[in-house]
């Protein structure tokens, strides 16, 4: 609690503005913000927006790096912008909408595309065995629940694919939250529908194309580790493979 | 204007909108259901909540007990009969969670494993280590995913509710991708649109809350009830406001003055109980309500710790160890070092009391219905009422599960029962909606900014309508409401465009809080007495001949609302006194 | 008056130059190439070993020149780089979760490197180097 995180400093923030309506390209706009030395960028974008220029645009809420909203790059760096304190930084900030999506306006994304690959690897428990509510719950032991737990951090944030350059170069790749909550779900000891997911994930769009960049594990703000869950799904789906084609009376 | 039908419409996709949209998916497959939000389903701010939900599944436990529980931590302003649906549908809610893939933390045999929690009697609280509102979220949004019947409006702004007939019969809906208004037209509404609490200038919640929902069944004539009740949760981080979980507490944590004294069994909640061996239902498990208006205490009594940020007390869990703070409080630790630089497991945290929760909100009966035909509401935004004067920490993520599920089939019924609206009076609702907005970009600018009047709200909130309130204050905060709602019609937007207009978001959501604050002071200012959340410095005492009701704010207009009372509703437990002395039996 | 999403698009020869993390990535994959060059003069090895002692002596000659040692001295750097990076992510892959709790990265890695000295031991061991 020194006086030095209450001190004040000028900020110098270079914001990535894009206006379909009013430019043809997105530009830099140079602002000045005052800023306590605590803060984090996104405390400098909201002091910017209700003292500087109100036209920005971008996503907030929790500020508690658990809703997913404020995804940026930050000096080139996928970060939650509540995330991002500007003690880490020095001389100017600059920030740009994700990369690899679209830009709606200003630093809001477009994010359709996530949006449907999740949806499409079924990220949802299919049971394995029926329970009704009379049944109680099923039984799930802490090691059960340690198999899958870190998958189930994703907030759903994006900065992974933002990071991920096998993504930004072929954008059908599904890519690495979306298959880690497939994975999550083939993992949970509850479920039973890790057939139907891989018919998704174990193909050409989904875990083939990613080569272990491992960027999306570097930038994952919840430790959720995408890289693991996609190469463990590489190695179950090559297993299947020798399976089903040298030892197909071995059952899965 | 383009026109989206629905069998049933709903305002929110957070746990409430959520699970009211899968309750009505699994009705009937035929249905169709529009789940429109300002924010994409996991941006909804149940993502914050971090401790627990309350429900009774384990053997030393009873439906009586937390019903007894639940009553006397309202402060007897709960509605019993509310109470006692909610209490026997929430183990049912919770086990529905765990067969959906909610990660509940277990005990080694395997079962669901729960953990202590504020003005609980018995552990009955379920948890997902420190992250349980967004797991429970997340979960209910993946779920969601296998409908194909729940179509999704992610980030539309809704705006003015479409009344004929005596009924709701749709909304309006900003698109705010194009800016383009659309008309949904359903047999049925449900807002589940969250609390309001980013009225106060020092609170826990999301940008997000703004009390769009509230505000909006306001204006059409519903009544807010209960809109005094406003939570301060105990240990909130000092400089951010940021949430500490009430399991900081219930797993062992002590508060402490500056002399490192513990000060609870000073107000009412002793005697002391050894450190990191936490009695239930007493010293630091009491409830948000006391813990925090004790801190208020400690704190006018100089004993409080200076900080850059305030005075506050400390909050310590170092006694917990490193595994046990890694294993049940990881995302309290990871958020101590982000915005304080310090870690629980080395360091006392400082920390303040801080807005929380709407325990007050749009007037439903227990099936949901609000007093407007057709309109149905659940979950923070509305107020049915469980939570009475002060609500328990973990039941809340119970609320939006039991009551979004009521909704979802209360709002079906009514949708089935419903012929074919009149298109031409409906349509010049959504016109007349749509003009509004026009006016508000045509508006010259003057010398409003919509920044400047929210520091103003926010202040005079804190002032008038904080934790402690007097009649002086309360009237000068009423009086400052007022000449900010008259203000704000000469707010201009500096931004004039379509896409993803957040200046126009502003104005609106400024809008809606300043409905809603007005009901919040001028209820306040109505209730001579002090219950719960709502503490009267010149009206200390309880006061259950006068008060023993319900306020009901009625939108009037720029005049202030008009207040009404409505009786408590008594089922089995009679108003007695609130005992959180764990010696005493 | 209306939508006109703007995109980025990633120059598809060049996008590695944004992010020292690419460079790395690029550099664990292209190091592998010198492994494949090796392993196929390993492979010529054979086949003149097979054609008789003196086309074997003419191999190893080869071998000894300058810009043959300089490109053996590269090849072991290049592969030590790979298998170091290799090993290093292996953890990611083959995770191991024993009871409630998953072991260590450093131990699943650390395993790596042990089974790959182990087996170095054995193979010169075997072919009677030691």
């Amino acid at each position: 609690m020194t006086e030095n995180r209450m001190g004040t400093r000028q900020v110098e923030l270079e914001v990535l503005r894009y206006n379909p309506e009013t430019d043809q390209e997105p530009k830099f706009q140079r602002f000045t913000v005052p800023c306590v030395n605590e803060w984090c960028v996104l405390d400098a974008l909201n002091y910017l927006k209700d003292n500087l220029d109100s036209t920005l645009s971008y996503r907030w809420s929790c500020h508690m790096q658990v809703c997913g909203s404020c995804g940026m790059m930050i000096n080139g760096e996928p970060k939650l912008a509540c995330k991002a304190m500007l003690r880490d930084y020095a001389g100017v900030i600059r920030v740009e909408p994700l990369s690899h999506f679209p830009i709606e306006r200003d630093l809001v994304s477009v994010a359709d595309d996530f949006m449907a690959k999740l949806k499409r690897v079924k990220p949802y428990l299919i049971p394995g065995e029926k329970r009704t509510l009379a049944d109680g719950e099923y039984k799930q032991t802490p090691a059960q629940l340690e198999r899958y737990k870190k998958y189930a951090m994703c907030i759903n944030c994006m900065l992974c694919y933002a990071a991920c350059p096998e993504y930004g170069l072929t954008p059908k790749f599904i890519g690495p939250a979306a298959i880690s909550l497939a994975h999550r779900y083939n993992q949970d000891s509850r479920d039973g529908g890790r057939d139907e997911r891989q018919e998704e994930i174990a193909t050409s769009e989904g875990v083939w194309e990613c080569t272990f960049v491992g960027a999306c594990s570097d930038v994952c703000p919840k430790h959720v580790d995408p890289a693991s869950a996609l190469q463990q799904v590489k190695v179950a789906s090559t297993v299947d493979w020798y399976l089903e084609h040298f030892m197909s009376w071995v059952k899965k | 204007m383009e026109t989206i039908q629905a069998d049933v419409a709903i305002i929110g996709a957070g746990g409430a909108g959520l699970r009211a949209a899968i309750a009505l998916a699994q009705a009937d497959p035929k249905l169709r259901i529009a789940l429109v939000s300002k924010v994409y389903p996991m941006r909804s701010h149940t993502c914050a909540a971090e401790g627990g939900a309350a429900g009774v599944i384990k053997a030393d436990d009873s439906m009586k007990q937390h019903f007894d529980d639940t009553v006397g931590g309202g402060d007897w302003m709960c509605d019993q009969d509310a109470v006692e649906y909610f209490i026997h549908e929430a183990p049912k809610e919770l086990t529905q969670l765990e067969h959906w893939g909610c990660p509940w933390n277990r005990e080694a045999d395997g079962s669901v494993a729960v953990r202590p929690f504020g003005g609980m009697k018995i552990q009955r609280t379920w948890f997902a280590a420190d992250k349980s509102g967004f797991h429970i979220l997340h979960t209910l949004f993946q779920t969601s995913l296998q409908f194909p019947n729940i179509q999704r409006y992610d980030e539309f702004f809704a705006t003015d509710l479409l009344v004929d007939d005596g009924r709701c019969q749709g909304f309006t809906a900003i698109e705010m991708r194009s800016g383009q208004m659309r008309c949904f037209r359903a047999g049925a509404v449900i807002i589940a649109g969250g609390g309001a609490g980013r009225m106060f200038p020092f609170n826990t919640n999301g940008a997000i809350k703004t009390g769009d929902g509230m505000a909006m069944a306001y204006r059409a004539g519903v009544p807010l009830k209960d809109m005094e009740f406003v939570q301060y949760h105990p240990t909130g981080l000092p400089n951010t406001g940021t949430l500490l979980t009430e399991a900081c507490r219930g797993e062992g944590g002590v508060l402490l003055n500056k002399d490192n004294y513990r000060f609870l069994q000073d107000y009412g909640m002793g005697p002391e109980t050894p450190v990191g061996k936490p009695q239930l239902k007493t010293m630091e498990l009491g409830p948000r309500d006391r813990v925090s208006q004790s801190i208020w205490h400690e704190i006018q009594k100089g004993r409080a710790v200076k900080t850059p940020w305030g005075d506050c007390v400390w909050l310590d869990l170092r006694h917990l160890g490193e595994k046990k703070i890694n294993e049940r409080l990881p995302f309290v630790r990871d958020i101590c070092i982000s915005y304080l630089g310090i870690d629980p497991v080395k360091e006392m945290v400082p920390i303040r009391p801080v807005v929380h929760y709407m325990m007050g909100g749009i007037h439903t009966d227990t099936r949901a219905a609000t007093t407007l035909p057709g309109l149905f509401a659940a979950g923070e935004c509305a107020c049915v009422s469980i939570n009475g004067a002060n609500r328990l920490g973990s039941n809340s993520l119970v609320e939006i599960l039991v009551f979004g599920h009521r909704a979802g089939l209360s709002a079906l019924e009514h949708a089935r029962s419903m012929g074919p609206g009149n298109d031409a009076a409906l349509t010049a609702q959504a016109d007349d909606a749509q003009a509004k907005i026009r006016a508000l970009f045509l508006r010259k600018p003057g010398k409003e900014s919509i920044s400047g009047l929210r520091k103003e709200m926010t202040d005079t909130m804190e002032e008038g309508a904080g934790i402690y309130r007097t009649q002086e204050g309360l009237d000068k905060t009423c009086d400052k409401l007022s000449d900010l709602r008259r203000r704000y019609g000469d707010v201009a937007l500096n931004d004039k465009t379509n896409v993803y207009n957040t200046d126009l978001l502003s104005a609106l959501e400024l809008g809606s809080m300043l409905d809603c604050a007005e009901a919040v002071a001028v209820s306040g200012r109505e209730r001579k007495e002090s219950r719960g959340a709502h503490q009267r410095i010149d009206f200390t005492a309880r006061d259950d001949d006068k008060y023993l009701r319900h306020s009901m704010a009625y939108y009037n207009g720029l005049l202030p609302p008009r207040i009404d009372y409505r009786d408590v509703v008594i089922t089995t437990s009679p108003p007695g006194v609130r005992d959180y002395s764990g010696a005493k039996k | 008056m209306s939508r006109r999403p703007y995109v980025r698009e990633v120059p598809r020869t060049t996008w590695f130059f944004k992010h020292p993390r690419y460079m790395r990535y690029m550099a664990r994959e292209v190091t592998c190439i010198f492994i494949g060059i090796y392993t196929v003069i390993l492979l010529v090895g054979l086949a003149r070993l097979s054609e008789g002692p003196a086309q074997y002596e003419g191999f190893l000659e080869a071998l000894r020149q300058p810009g043959s040692v300089l490109f053996h001295l590269l090849a072991l750097a290049f592969s030590l780089y790979n298998t170091f990076t290799w090993f290093n992510v292996a953890p990611k892959a083959l995770p191991v979760q024993v009871g409630d709790e998953h072991w260590p990265d450093s131990v699943v890695s650390g395993g790596h490197y042990v089974v790959w000295v182990g087996l170095s031991l054995f193979i010169r061991f075997w072919a009677g180097v030691l």
